[in-house]
This record gives structure tokens, C-alpha cells and sequence, in this order.
């Protein structure tokens, strides 16, 4: 599903990542863990392809192509999706009309036809009864507003709605109450499937109590320094990130 | 004069696609000898046939217009108009013989009306909205009339009403904006061409939505139409006016002036949707658009409400006021004004308090993209008399990239110490952050900012007639076009 080799990231001339390889089969979940500073952030934006992260060697391939040269909607519509750390406000701008917008570009990029506001209305219907998302949260402005919960939430709604090819998920944990923690983990795992491949980006181990990977591996320095299965989470939990970054614990 | 057809049609390739109303008509026009002077007055007055005290009105003005300077005070600066340089009069030709009905009309002028969206044949209408067709200098149909008249309505052009309705223009015709009010205002009355009237009698709520459409299609014209609305005791009406014009590299002067009277209890909801030709990227070309447009609320109760959404002109110079006279009345205004590359406009209100109780809300929204600048301009005045008095202003400016201006200039002037003014301004940038969470769920850019800016907007986009916010919203997308990337 994605490839990533010997990739080099700049930000503002800073060197980010220092040649990382990783590979992600597809209906594969994964974690990676590392400290902060690591590039756990610059990852998950480089492969959403966003500005000002500059790729100065290695390369990303998706479905087996590259895609450095994709721009980020055009990344979106072939199936990858960012749940982001921070969800954006965009105020004035109902959810709906923003997820409908979402789903319809993506539509018409693949040469689909659009929905028109009753169909998408169906669908949406659907998905939030499924995730147990309240209805209210559907009228609002984009992110305006929302708890820190309802901001993730709200994140996990669209990616269901948009069932993309490969999520990734950018420190989706953080300011989640154990609550809010389960309801997101369920939205993810809900959307596990054989076709459909997951990268759970995280500082703590607490979440993959509630999305298993498959695999984990630890970025530090710009690199994965180990790959291990899912009870490497636990090991790190207790030992800390010290042997991967050469500081004492 | 003559214009023979090899005039037209040379300036269709200034290569700016986004204005698709750019087009220019090949109808053979009837023009006024190029200039202005009291000749060009008389001629005016003579083509519409008007009674001696229309002219002596006229002439009037014309005398004080000489003596007057152009204002000066607004931010956008720009080169000495030639007031000699242009036409203050063109008709199509067809025009010339006074079609009765909308079956006499010449089917070129109606196909001008079907190619930018507006079929004025009734049965292919929008249900509900009647449509008067101001094409340069003259009305070229006026859809429904029938049907309002049934109502009571009236809803003709204003040159019609100054024949059939003497009494009624007499009686309003300057009382709102006054010949002396500001230069433009008083070539406006010297020279004014057509425009729409309006009156509401008692207790009548207008059946169906009003609205005049204003297209320039002459070159070297100006177009200076007046629009009248008399909303007696009682009654409401909706009203709304949009406006387009042919792409061409020389500037155009649009001075209108627009009046609107209430009396008790009575509401006037007015809509402008105004979209001349811009110019181009370079700022060459565009309609300068400085327009007088006041209401007097003189009925005790009675309540008037602008919304405009201003995206089109080089340069836009207007600020739709509201004279709260009668005992709690209401003025509003709802305004977004989007410049992009080199466009400017100077824009906002006035809400003149003097009756007790009045109050007023200003919700202002400002897009600025390319290297336009655009400045509100406000005034709020408490007058001795406008004990309890309220307003509330709130003027937002929404930056795209980093070499355009907005700038809020609010005036605030109170008299009265029982009165409440409260102003809040905010300036914000459309932010790489939220560009890129939109993208990243498929939405390519530009759509993205169309996006943003419709939600800035919201608000205020609310407040238009349902038929035309959906337009409204389109509007708002089309003119960012080319503004991010």
C-alpha cells in the first residue's frame, strides 16, 4: 500500500527526516512511536504532502507510484487521509457542506458522479449513526466550538465517511478523555478491513490498548531505529525512548 | 449619432476569463453628442419628453454641478475623470419607438437578457420575482406589471413614472438625496437616465419579489440611473438589483443615486448583487461605481435593510445610509465587498439616529485577495433627540496573501447620553493551516477558499432573497478566482 525509501525531509532548511524506509501492506495496521522531535508530525504531513516539507532525497510510493509530485487533494482523492492532531476551524462553514464538498471533490476526481444533498444526506446518516456522532455536530461550523473529543470525533466521521485507502493518524490520542478514547478507537477500528491499511502515529502506548497494531516501530532522529510487533509498545512504555536517542533515561 | 457595428466586438480579447459577462452586444444605439453641458441636458430631457419642472430640476443641478469639487476624501485615488470624453445618453435604436408590451421588444435585446441569466419572457421567469431591464440609458422591459398593479404596486421605469405619476416623483423625486448631497449625486440628477419606480401603497405587502437588472453595453458611455421606492404605511417590499458590464480597457463611470422613502410600519428590503466589469490584473479597465443610495425611515416603526454584495468595479465608492427619523425605527446593512488584483473600494454606511428608540445594525464583511485595497468606511450619529438609541456595528476583514489592504474607519458621533453604540472590528488571513486541512479531504485549492470566504461571509449572505444567494455564493468563488497558488 505505501512504500517510503531513504526519504529525506527538510522544514525551513532543517533536516527532519534522515533516510527512513518504511513499508505498509495493505489491511496492515501500524504504529510508530518516538519522542517528541522525532518527525512524527513531518511524516504524516509529508505523506499528505503539504507545504514547506521539503523531500530532498528518497521517494513515497502509493499503490506502487510515486506521489511526491501529487498535490495534497489530489493524494486525498487517490485514498489517503490525515486525521489531524489539531483539527482546523473553518468558521461560517457547516459540517455538512464541508463534508459533502469533501466527499464530491474526491467523486469527481475519480470520474464519478456527485450526490446531490439527498443522497449525501443518506449517507451521512448512516455513518453517524455508526459512530454515534450527535446530529447537532453536523449543523455546526467545521471544528468551531468543539471539545477536544468532538474535534476527534469529528475527524473519524469524515475519514468513515471518505473510507479511505490508507489513514493516518496523527497523534490522535492527544486530549482525549478515556471516553473520547474508546469512541475514536472504535470509529477506527470499525473501518479496519482487509483492503484498508492504517497508520497510528502516538507518543503513549494507551491507545494501541484500543487499536492492536500489527506492527510498531520507533522513529527517533529521523529514522525508524526498530520494528517490532505490538508488545514493542509495551517495552518502550516501560524503558522509554533513551536507548533510541542516545540521552540517558 | 450613429455607431456602426465595426465599433463593437474589439474588445472581446482582453484574455480575463473570469468575467463571463464581458461579452459586448452588437445593437445599434442611439447616442448623445459626446460631452456634457447644458445642451446634453436638454437633449436628455427632450428624448424622454419630460414636463418643464423635470428639465428646470435638471438644469438646476446641472448649474450647481459646475460649481462643486470632486470629493476627495476616499482612499482609492485615480486620475481626473474628462466629463467631456463621453456619451450621457445611449438607447438601443429599437427602443426608439416605444415598445408597448414584452412582445414588441426586439428579440436582440432579449437575447442580451438570456445570455446573462435573466429571461424576461414571464412564463420563463423565476416565479415570483419581476424584473426591470435597464440597458445604458433606458428601460428595455419591465416584466409583471401587470399582475403588481393588480396589487396596487407600481413598478415601472422612472421616465415612465415621471409622465404617469407627475404628482408621486414631484412629491419624493430629491427629497432623500438632495441635488447639492455630493458631486456624483448631482450629475446624477442632471443627467439621469432611467431607473426603476416603486411605490407600495397602504397595507399592501408586494406580491411577488422587485428587481432591476443594469447593463452597460455602449462604450464611451456612463450609465446615471435613479432609482425611487415609496413604501407607503404598512407595507413591505423586497427589491434587488444586480448589475454587469462588457470588458473593456477603458474606465466607465456608473453614478447612480437611489432613494427610498418609508412611511409608518412600512419595510424595505433592498439587495444588491453588483457586479461590473473589474478591470483586468493590471488594473487597467473597470467601471468606477460611485453611487449615492440613502433611505429615510420618516415613519415611526418602519425599518429598512441594505444588503449588498459588491464584487465587481475598479472602483467602488458607495455607502448606502439610513436616516432613522420616525419613532423606533430600523435601519440595517449587510455588507461583503470582495476585491481582488487591482481592484479598490471605499465602502460602508451611514445610520443617522434622530428619531427616539431607533436602532441600527451594520454587519460588514471585507475579502481583499491580489493587490486590491479596500477601506469601511462607517458612520454612526446619535442625535440629541434619539434617546435610546441603540447600534451595533461589526466589521470583519479577511486578508488573501500578503500584499493587499483592508482598512476600518469607523466614525462614531453621539449626542445623546442615553444612546449605546458598540463597535467590534477583526482583521484574519485565510491561514496555510486551514487551506491545507481542506485539501487534504480532496478539496482542490481554489475551491477551498471559495469555501472559506462563503462561511466568512455567511452571515450576511443569509440576509439575501433565497433565489439569489445561491448566485450570490457562486459570485463569491468566481471573483477570488486566481487569487491563492
Amino acid at each position: 500500500m505505501l512504500e517510503i525509501k531513504g526519504l529525506h525531509v527538510s522544514v525551513d532548511g532543517k533536516e527532519i527526516l534522515k533516510g527512513l524506509d518504511l513499508k505498509l501492506g495493505t489491511g496492515e495496521v501500524h504504529a510508530i512511536m518516538g519522542p517528541n522531535g522525532s518527525g512524527k508530525s513531518t511524516l504524516s504531513y509529508v505523506i499528505a504532502g503539504r507545504d514547506g516539507y521539503k523531500v530532498t532525497a528518497g521517494d513515497i510510493l502509493f499503490k506502487g507510484n510515486s506521489i511526491l509530485d501529487l498535490l495534497p487533494e489530489e493524494r486525498a482523492a487517490e485514498g489517503i487521509f490525515l486525521a489531524f492532531q489539531y483539527p482546523v476551524e473553518i468558521p461560517g462553514v457547516a459540517n455538512t457542506t464541508f463534508l459533502r464538498e469533501s466527499v464530491n471533490a474526491v467523486r469527481r476526481y475519480r470520474g464519478e458522479d456527485e450526490l446531490d444533498a439527498m443522497q449525501f444526506i443518506r449517507v451521512l446518516r448512516k455513518k453517524v449513526a455508526e459512530l454515534g456522532v450527535s446530529d447537532d455536530l453536523l449543523k455546526r461550523a467545521v471544528n468551531v466550538g468543539f471539545s477536544g473529543g468532538e474535534k476527534k470525533r469529528n475527524e473519524i466521521l469524515q475519514m468513515s465517511v471518505l473510507e479511505p485507502a490508507l489513514a493516518v493518524l496523527d497523534e490522535t490520542d492527544s486530549g482525549l478523555d478515556i471516553d473520547a478514547l474508546k469512541i475514536v478507537s472504535d470509529g477506527v477500528n470499525r473501518l479496519r478491513d482487509p483492503q484498508r491499511t492504517t497508520l497510528v502515529i502516538t507518543h503513549y502506548q494507551r491507545l494501541l490498548d484500543y487499536i492492536v497494531p500489527d506492527y510498531v516501530h520507533v522513529l527517533a532522529n529521523g529514522r525508524i531505529q526498530r520494528t517490532g510487533g505490538k508488545e514493542l509498545a509495551l517495552e518502550l512504555e516501560k524503558n522509554g525512548y533513551a536507548a533510541f536517542t542516545g540521552e540517558a533515561a | 449619432m450613429k455607431v456602426s457595428a465595426d465599433t463593437f466586438g474589439q474588445d472581446n480579447d482582453l484574455g480575463d476569463d473570469a468575467y463571463k459577462y464581458g461579452f459586448v452586444s452588437d445593437v445599434e444605439s442611439e447616442l448623445a453628442p459626446k460631452g456634457l453641458s447644458e445642451d446634453t441636458v436638454r437633449f436628455i430631457s427632450a428624448k424622454k419628453n419630460e414636463p418643464a419642472w423635470m428639465l428646470d430640476w435638471r438644469l438646476t443641478a446641472y448649474d450647481h454641478w459646475l460649481t462643486m469639487d470632486e470629493p476627495d476624501w476616499q482612499k482609492p485615488k485615480f486620475p481626473p475623470i474628462d466629463y467631456q470624453d463621453a456619451h450621457y445618453y445611449s438607447a438601443p435604436k429599437s427602443m426608439k419607438d416605444g415598445p408597448k408590451s414584452l412582445d414588441e421588444v426586439d428579440p436582440e435585446l432579449l437575447a442580451v437578457y438570456e445570455k446573462l441569466g435573466i429571461p424576461l419572457k414571464e412564463q420563463e421567469m423565476l416565479a415570483g420575482v419581476a424584473v426591470d431591464a435597464v440597458f445604458d440609458s433606458v428601460s428595455v422591459a419591465t416584466t409583471f406589471r401587470a399582475k403588481l398593479m393588480e396589487a396596487g404596486v407600481i413598478f415601472c421605469p422612472i421616465s415612465e413614472a415621471i409622465q404617469d405619476y407627475p404628482d408621486l416623483v414631484r412629491k419624493y423625486l430629491g427629497t432623500v438625496v438632495p441635488y447639492t448631497d455630493n458631486r456624483h449625486a448631482t450629475l446624477n440628477s442632471a443627467v439621469f437616465t432611467d431607473g426603476s419606480f416603486v411605490y407600495i401603497p397602504k397595507g399592501v405587502r408586494c406580491p411577488m419579489e422587485l428587481s432591476t437588472y443594469f447593463r452597460i453595453n455602449e462604450a464611451n458611455t456612463g450609465q446615471f440611473e435613479r432609482t425611487l421606492i415609496i413604501a407607503d404605511d404598512d407595507s413591505y417590499v423586497s427589491y434587488l438589483e444586480g448589475c454587469t458590464a462588457p470588458q473593456r480597457d477603458e474606465n466607465q463611470l456608473h453614478a447612480a443615486v437611489v432613494e427610498l422613502v418609508l412611511h409608518d410600519n412600512a419595510e424595505i428590503k433592498y439587495s444588491t448583487v453588483q457586479n461590473w466589469y473589474p478591470g483586468d490584473k493590471n488594473g487597467v479597465g473597470g467601471i468606477y461605481n460611485f453611487v449615492t443610495k440613502r433611505a429615510v425611515c420618516r415613519g415611526k416603526n418602519s425599518k429598512v435593510s441594505w444588503t449588498q454584495v459588491e464584487t465587481g468595479s475598479a472602483i467602488t465608492w458607495k455607502y448606502p445610509s439610513c436616516v432613522l427619523l420616525g419613532e423606533g425605527s430600523v435601519g440595517e446593512f449587510y455588507s461583503i465587498a470582495i476585491t481582488n488584483n487591482m481592484q479598490m473600494a471605499d465602502t460602508g454606511t451611514k445610520m443617522i439616529h434622530i428619531g427616539k428608540n431607533t436602532t441600527s445594525k451594520i454587519i460588514s464583511k471585507g475579502i481583499a485577495a491580489g493587490r486590491s485595497d479596500q477601506t469601511y468606511r462607517g458612520l454612526v450619529r446619535m442625535s440629541p433627540k434619539a434617546t435610546g438609541a441603540r447600534n451595533y456595528t461589526q466589521c470583519d476583514s479577511l486578508l488573501i496573501g500578503d500584499i493587499c489592504g483592508a482598512h476600518t474607519i469607523p466614525y462614531i458621533e453621539c449626542k445623546n447620553k442615553s444612546a449605546v453604540v458598540e463597535h467590534e472590528a477583526t482583521t484574519s488571513k485565510i491561514s496555510e493551516e486551514q487551506l491545507f486541512y481542506l485539501r487534504q479531504r480532496g478539496i482542490p485549492e481554489e475551491t477551498a477558499v471559495a469555501l472559506i470566504v462563503n462561511g466568512f461571509c455567511r452571515d450576511v449572505l443569509q440576509q439575501l432573497p433565497m433565489e439569489f444567494a445561491v448566485e450570490a455564493q457562486k459570485l463569491v468563488g468566481i471573483s477570488l478566482e486566481g487569487s491563492v497558488g
